[in-house]
């Protein structure tokens, strides 16, 4: 899938003489320098996802009065946990709300980067203001999405938003962007705020990877700037934009630190607003570790075949894995 | 913005660019401009006076900040640090050993291993977190500085990017060259591959610096203790305290406002090593 570096590379010429593949010792070596990553792999990544799985396919029961830990014993369950979590009353709004989200976040976030990283990549002449630009617009990067939702948070608060001002100099009344209507509006601005800056520097690293003549001749023929964007810059780094689009789609699906830290400042998001504050409000609220499990499973499995299915309908391999 | 002669429409063009460029920027700076100005209000100016107007009250601001129970909110900048940079550089270091395995060895089970690491990547966060934090809780290490550095010491992403560096970065003929000097396996990755592998080694710490710095959920689902708090569960902490008491709003944005700080003076520091091809995983430097 890769522009760059799917030639293999040129044979070397005094290889000839040394055998191609020396290093074929038997040894011990790259499994010990493999072995840290492995290690911590099954701890932290394969166990974990295991015991998800293991963890949503049981129940406590409770025998007796239930009193004493005695009484209380784990026990096989099936899919009850799944049924519980799928007909949560709770369960299939935060479904919707999230998937609204990202229709919201991934095309706005990633068409926004995509312009700006071509303007960037277009206006090369004008070092001063496009590194300017670039530095502001990717600096969000480094704001954690906690520190960012409480600036927005304090920027939609009707007694100090800028916004309302805005309005009331025009005499219309401001809307009020922490209302039910405007939340999920007000909390995909805080991603897509967030996000666009990275997205854009990847982008524009593959568009300056790209050499120019391959479009000066469509410019001396007279071609305008978005003809050589559309039919050849996107083409070019469409690689680039299915790998955004996919780390954006799982971070999209997974929002949580944005809702939460926006929650004091907005009384209309519940506990439930996305599904993985359900997860959480199951596991640490409630103490049903069982339906979290059962809900996790379900948001993964989701994120998988989403992401799966995307990459198989562009036809492209998650990685490129022959380098 | 008009004083450079070209030829019209690529002039046009130009002005159209760059105002949308500008627009993005302002855009970007908004909020970071106003949390700059608002931590220099007093906590009756905070919701009285016009949102873009300067006051005076920064220091007093800063001084409450630390003086909020005994420097509390320092000790939470000091563990983020702790956290990303100690994470970020186990992380660096155990991705750079598994990237030249995967590299440049060959070993039985070399593509399974290559493909289940790979797959990692793609595995969304949402499925770890309470698994981790039970499995860390049956051998007591929840609420501990542990519970947040081990689950972060392994990144699937850091991996397969340290091992395109090594694939791109070291030649083989220098690890030949290397061993027929007698040099030793350990020895020839610190004093060789290490250092070749350096500036894609930059970016991998940094991606990684950046998550745990910027993680949310891992920390405050693993700690109780708010001594052991990173920046951004203490934040969050604060801003929930702040509904009940409207004076420490001035606390939350002053201290929102500190803590954006060391990560934007390192952004613009090690700017380069951003320039990252996701797709084909080179840097650009």
């Amino acid at each position: 899938m890769s522009l760059i570096i799917d030639k293999p590379a040129a044979p070397v010429r005094q290889s000839a003489a040394r055998p191609p593949r020396a290093r074929t010792r038997r040894s011990g070596t790259p499994y010990a320098f493999l072995a840290p990553a492995l290690v911590l792999f099954t701890l932290f990544l394969a166990a974990p996802i295991v015991y998800a799985g293991y963890l949503s396919l049981r129940k406590v029961q409770v025998k007796g009065l239930g009193l004493g830990a005695a009484s209380r014993t784990e026990v096989w369950a099936g899919l009850s946990n799944y049924a519980r979590s799928l007909t949560d009353p709770d369960f299939l709004p935060s479904v919707w709300r999230v998937g609204a989200y990202g229709l919201i976040v991934v095309p706005a976030m990633l068409g926004l980067a995509l312009l700006m990283a071509l303007l960037l990549d277009a206006s090369r002449t004008r070092e001063s203001i496009s590194k300017f630009a670039r530095i502001a617009i990717f600096l969000p990067y480094a704001v954690p999405a906690v520190v960012a939702s409480l600036l927005w948070g304090f920027l939609y608060l009707p007694r100090v938003s800028p916004i309302t001002d805005l309005f009331e100099a025009a005499g219309i009344t401001a809307p009020n962007l922490l209302s039910s209507d405007l939340t999920l509006w007000a909390v995909a601005n805080i991603a897509i705020w967030g996000g666009t800056g990275f997205n854009m520097i990847v982008i524009y690293t593959a568009l300056r990877a790209v050499p120019t003549s391959l479009y000066e001749s469509a410019r001396i023929d007279g071609a305008s700037e978005v003809a050589i964007a559309w039919r050849i810059k996107i083409p070019i780094v469409m690689p680039s934009l299915v790998m955004t689009f996919v780390f954006s789609l799982i971070a999209t699906l997974q929002v949580f630190a944005e809702p939460m830290t926006l929650r004091p400042l907005a009384n209309t998001i519940s506990t439930t607003w996305t599904p993985l504050m359900k997860v959480y409000r199951d596991a640490f609220t409630r103490n049903d570790i069982y339906a979290a499990a059962a809900t996790s499973v379900i948001i993964a499995l989701a994120t998988f075949l989403l992401s799966f299915g995307f990459l198989k309908l562009v036809g492209r391999r998650a990685f490129n894995q022959e380098d | 913005m008009t004083t450079v002669a070209m030829p019209k429409p690529a002039r046009k063009r130009s002005v159209v660019a760059t105002t949308l460029l500008l627009l993005g920027a302002a855009y970007c700076l908004l909020p970071v401009l106003w949390v700059l100005i608002a931590s220099s209000k007093s906590a009756g100016e905070l919701f009285s006076t016009f949102t873009l107007a300067p006051s005076t009250h920064l220091w007093d601001n800063l001084v409450d900040l630390n003086a909020y129970r005994d420097g509390l909110y320092w000790r939470w900048m000091a563990n983020t640090a702790l956290y990303a940079g100690v994470g970020a550089a186990v992380s660096t270091l155990i991705s750079a050993m598994a990237g030249y395995a995967l590299a440049k060895f060959d070993f039985r089970g070399k593509s399974l291993a290559f493909n289940v690491i790979l797959a990692g990547v793609l595995v969304p966060g949402v499925i770890l977190a309470i698994p981790q934090y039970l499995l860390l809780a049956k051998v007591g290490m929840t609420n501990t500085y542990w519970a947040v550095l081990l689950p972060s010491f392994i990144s699937p992403y850091g991996i397969y990017l340290a091992r395109i560096f090594a694939a791109a970065a070291v030649p083989t003929e220098i690890l030949e060259a290397s061993r027929i000097d007698g040099a030793g396996d350990w020895r020839t990755f610190g004093r060789v591959v290490l250092p070749m592998m350096r500036t894609g080694l930059v970016t991998v710490f940094l991606f990684q610096f950046v998550a745990i710095w910027n993680n949310f959920m891992l920390p405050y689902i693993m700690l109780g203790d708010d001594r052991l708090y990173p920046i951004t569960v203490g934040l969050n902490g604060l801003l929930n305290q702040g509904a009940n008491q409207p004076a420490m709003y001035t606390a939350v944005v002053t201290g929102a406002l500190v803590s954006i700080v060391p990560l934007i003076a390192l952004f613009l520091a090690l700017q380069r090593y951003w320039q990252v091809d996701l797709a084909a995983g080179g840097v650009k430097a």
